[in-house]
């Protein structure tokens, strides 16, 4: 065998050292017979690799030629692959980092050797141009080894495994013209299996560079082996690790990467940054102007206690938020002519949260915003001018728009505080506007969750009229509303105000603080729901808390004022029912029950040490809602996601009524067209009535009516 | 959360607004330990709350050494004082101990039964609070079809369903819908067993504010229907889980980075008021849910 091959191969091997590079020792491994076929592509390489590799021609061939036999002769073919392999490494010692370079050009032309054996009949002679030249000795040699293997079960399986080496070294190869017309075909005739995939993604995934280091697994394993093979270590095995890191070690790399990681953690540094403001608040005013805070301002309410006596009750934000949120309130109150502000609470939104600040102007300086006001106005002057103005036309729409209710004046109603709001301590407080009762109706029927973001459009059923933020405001209204309550005794109505209003409105009522207030023990609160008072006026299904009557206001001229209205509106007749809800300082007892889940619960904070505990109240209907007091004190708030309880799903409120079309009467039927029997009997009748005048029937005088309209 | 770290998981899920009073506080840290030492858990976990009308639930689980094995929950509650001088009150479980009421908070503990599929069928038709009394009994009216002869008769059936069922239901209905942990908190180890990754060092900034790396903490169900392309990525001894990134319906989760993205919360909008917070680069992370154990049918609506 070793006589026929030989001198064949050793026409084309002139590159007895390539088969014995480390390389060709690890990843074509000992059975590729053809690996040296390989050769013929090489000359241009040759200059450089050639001087080593002749050292050991002889060997070589051999080597090649036998070891498709391998695995049937095992013995004999191992004894030449040894001093091969020494021979050849020697020299191809200084290679050993080229070796990169040369592998896509050196492994390449082996792509072409696997079809031979396959298909050597065809004679292979498709290869691209660049690799005729040595296309006829290249030919030869297949043949010849197909006459020489091809029979042996041996060289089939040799070959099918040098296909999978193939492709996977395909990539690689790429770069190589020849190769890549050798590829071709070869990949083509050999139908991928499951296996190649899998060897080939394997592949790919060794090849991934690592974003640390800029290397690649496949790389450095070969490194590695090339590293071990040139040294020869004793026990290699042993010492692998250490190896693995000489080879790392070994590479030097300027750290190109100048993109910082720092950016990232910016929003932690912004948010510090604007909570230093709250805490440097202090320090930057002098001693001076505390004083002067400490007596005129006395508008900052004492978070930290309420707090504690939340937590407590097992609610709350957990105390650095608290905190910040206290020298929030303290930034708002120092920037705003505040008399009275509290922490309403905290609304959970979808990428935000708000916190909510309630808070009371001094008198006479809080702002006005009359624009919507105005505009409604204008609105409605435009439609009256407009309707009497065609009134010959063809008919208008009669479908007037119904009557806006007017939103409560600030200081009243549902407006009564002005609320505040910030998405983080620390961050700016915006105002919300004041609600109008055509949102609070809408409000109640939709349900939506807060973005977080106050310019968020409502998209509802029953459209929105607003953003987010009036959304939001309607929403503190109906919670304000519910929500609010304290001990009994602890507010009165202020007698002077409650006169007045008593007359001018009915409805109503302001309260102040009740100095003689001794507290109601705790254990009553309890016990009791009727210890505890709504102190926030009922919202009425109108959206007002302050009842307007709105059929009067369409007759009646637009420049009446409410009052005017309220008084006169008992001689209309077609006045509605006045809506009447619990008036203020009513006891939460009395509050509906949702389908038998009481409205309420309370309970004291602590069992185990009742004698200081203090009465935690809890809202059933709006869940989030609390209420603690420990028999003097009392607060409220609300944490949670702005919504109602209801046992039952959401339902969308129902389709208003279809408009009913004009009743089918006298003004929309009409008669037959006139009969010849009756015009002729009507011309009759003219000639009749224009001689002497004689009676006239019934029927004829209808028809007279009608020719006239024509 | 973890019931050893309890006070700092409480601290850092108070932006919800729920937390435990300090009493509270004081026995579960007292009694979880105890829990743990009697039934021989790997790790107990302080689950949360349930809000009831006369007393809240107060839920731990305690899991073995496999965390995905089906979970033991505890139960303990609190009576209302009202309900207490009532009289009213029963123990909760068979536990006979003293008859100091006020000692059961979070102090004494009851074994609930497993959940089954029947118990969860059972109690759907249950809606509104819980009581806060886990022997009270729902009434439920149902019509049977019944047949005599040629004649199908219609019969009203009262139903009694215990609220100790009605609890257990919900817990595991919260459990498999929305319980979370990060990516790479746990692993698979080569046996099998599902292990805390003692290597987790806490997800980077970017992927916490990805839902794909927050993973269903129970055994998946989804994970079977991806296909191939979509596991071609996955680090099996990490991604064995669901990921929360495909709930249905889509946007059922609140993700947030509060604090100035040194801690990132994530809400369930299906159960209002499970809250699950994590640290970036930290180990910190953990749910609570403080609820009324009732699903928010409403979603569709409300986003």
């Amino acid at each position: 065998m070793e006589d026929l091959t030989s001198p064949k191969q050793e026409q084309e091997n002139q590159e007895p050292g390539e088969a014995g590079r480390p390389w060709e020792e690890i990843a074509a491994s000992s059975q590729d017979p053809e690996s040296g076929l390989s050769e013929p592509l090489e000359p241009e390489q040759w200059p450089e690799t050639g001087p080593q590799p002749r050292s050991s021609p002889a060997q070589s061939p051999q080597s090649r030629a036998s070891t498709p036999l391998a695995d049937l002769t095992g013995p004999e073919t191992s004894s030449p692959l040894s001093p091969h392999q020494e021979a050849s490494f020697t020299p191809t010692l200084a290679l050993a980092r080229q070796e990169h370079s040369e592998k896509t050009t050196n492994v390449s032309p082996k792509a072409g050797t696997p079809r031979s054996p396959l298909s050597s009949d065809k004679g292979e002679s498709t290869g691209p141009p660049t690799c005729q030249s040595e296309g006829n000795a290249f030919q030869q040699s297949q043949q010849t080894k197909h006459h020489l293997y091809g029979p042996e079960d041996v060289s089939d399986n040799n070959s099918k495994q040098r296909e999978l080496r193939f492709n996977i070294f395909q990539e690689e190869d790429s770069n190589s013209n020849c190769d890549v017309g050798h590829a071709g075909p070869g990949v083509s005739e050999a139908a991928p299996s499951l296996l190649e995939i899998a060897i080939q993604s394997a592949k790919a995934y060794l090849q991934k560079t690592s974003s640390k280091s800029g290397l690649n697994l496949y790389d450095h394993l070969s490194d590695m082996l090339t590293k071990v093979l040139d040294e020869r270590p004793e026990n290699a095995v042993d010492i692998i690790e250490s190896i693995s890191q000489d080879v790392k070690m070994a590479h030097f790399r300027k750290k190109l990467d100048t993109l910082q990681n720092e950016n990232e953690m910016l929003p932690i540094y912004e948010i510090a940054e604007k909570q230093k403001a709250l805490f440097l608040q202090g320090n930057l005013e002098g001693a001076d102007q505390e004083l002067e805070d400490e007596i005129a301002d006395n508008s900052l309410p004492n978070v930290m206690e309420s707090a504690f006596y939340f937590e407590q009750a097992g609610v709350g934000l957990g105390t650095d938020e608290t905190y910040r949120i206290f020298l929030a309130l303290k930034q708002l109150t120092d920037t705003h002519p505040i008399q009275r502000c509290r922490f309403w609470g905290k609304i959970l939104g979808l990428e935000m949260n708000y916190f909510v600040a309630e808070v009371e102007f001094r008198e006479g300086e809080d702002e006005e915003d009359l624009e919507d006001e105005d505009v409604t106005q204008e609105r409605d002057d435009g439609d009256s001018e407009a309707e009497e103005n065609d009134e010959d036309e063809l008919p208008r729409t009669f479908y007037k728009t119904p009557q806006a209710i007017p939103k409560e004046e600030s200081r009243t109603g549902a407006n009564k505080y002005v609320y505040f709001v910030c998405n983080e301590p620390g961050g700016p407080w915006v105002k919300l506007p004041s609600v109008t009762p055509a949102q609070i109706v809408t409000a109640r029927k939709i349900k939506k969750f807060f973005t977080g973001r106050l310019e968020t459009p409502i998209v509802s059923y029953p459209p929105f009229p607003g953003n987010e933020s009036n959304y939001l405001r309607a929403q503190i209204a109906r919670i304000s509303a519910g929500t609010h309550v304290s001990p009994l005794g602890f507010y009165q109505f202020g007698e002077e105000e409650g006169e007045e209003e008593e007359e001018v409105e009915g409805r109503r009522d302001s309260f102040e603080e009740n100095p003689d207030f001794e507290g109601i023990p705790v254990i009553d609160l309890v016990e009791s729901l009727s210890n505890w008072v709504h102190h926030v006026q009922h919202i009425l299904s109108q959206g007002r808390c302050n009842w307007f009557n709105p059929i009067q206001k369409s007759e009646e001229e637009e420049e009446e004022e409410g009052e005017e209205k309220e008084e006169e509106k008992g001689e209309e007749p077609d006045y509605m029912e006045q809506e009447v809800g619990p008036p203020l300082l009513t006891p939460i007892s009395e509050d509906l029950e949702i389908q038998n889940i009481p409205p309420w619960t309370a309970r004291l904070s602590s069992n185990l040490i009742p004698q200081y505990a203090i009465a935690v109240l809890r809202s059933n209907l709006w869940p989030g809602a609390y209420a603690f007091s420990n028999g003097k004190k009392f607060e409220n708030v609300y944490i949670g996601w702005g919504h109602k309880y209801s046992p039952d799903n959401y339902t969308p409120p129902a389709l208003p009524p279809v408009y009913q079309e004009y009743p089918s009467g006298a003004e929309i039927t009409e008669m037959d067209d006139p009969s010849v029997e009756e015009e002729q009997a009507f011309e009759a009748s003219r000639e009749a009535a224009a001689l002497p005048v004689e009676e006239m029937e019934d029927t004829e005088e209808d028809e007279d009516e009608e020719d006239d309209d024509d | 959360m973890d019931a050893e770290s309890l006070l700092l998981s409480l601290e850092l899920a108070s932006g919800s607004g729920q937390g435990l009073s300090p009493d509270r506080r004081a026995s579960l840290l007292t009694s979880l330990t105890l829990v743990k030492r009697d039934y021989r858990y790997d790790r107990v976990l302080f689950w949360g709350r349930i809000l009831g009308l006369v007393a809240d639930y107060y839920i731990a689980q305690g899991l073995s050494e496999d965390q995905l094995a089906p979970r033991k929950t505890l139960y303990s509650f609190s009576w209302a004082s009202s309900l207490k001088r009532r009289g009213g009150g029963r123990k909760p479980g068979n536990q006979d101990h003293g008859d100091v009421v006020g000692s059961l908070n979070c102090m004494e503990w009851s074994l609930l039964p497993p959940a089954t599929e029947e118990m969860v069928v059972q109690t759907s038709v249950v809606k509104g609070r819980f009581m806060g009394d886990p022997s009270h009994e729902y009434e439920h009216t149902e019509l049977q079809k019944t047949n005599e002869g040629d004649k199908v008769f219609e019969e009203e059936v009262v139903v009694q369903i215990k609220e100790e069922t009605r609890l257990v239901s919900v817990i595991d209905q919260i459990d498999k819908a929305v319980a979370v942990i990060p990516r790479g908190a746990l692993f698979k180890t080569p046996f099998g067993p599902i292990h805390v990754n003692r290597t987790f060092e806490g997800l980077s900034l970017s992927e916490a504010k990805k839902l794909s790396s927050y993973f269903h903490f129970r055994e998946p169900v989804g994970l079977r229907n991806k296909t191939l392309l979509e596991k071609a990525d996955l680090d099996p001894s990490l991604d064995f889980m669901d990921s929360l990134e495909h709930d249905i319906p889509k946007g059922s989760w609140s993700i947030q980075a509060e604090r100035g993205n040194a801690l990132v919360v994530l809400r369930s909008l299906l159960w209002p008021g499970l809250t699950f917070f994590h640290a970036p680069r930290t180990k910190n992370c953990g749910y609570i849910y403080v609820g009324t154990g009732e699903k928010n049918t409403d979603l569709p609506f409300m986003l």
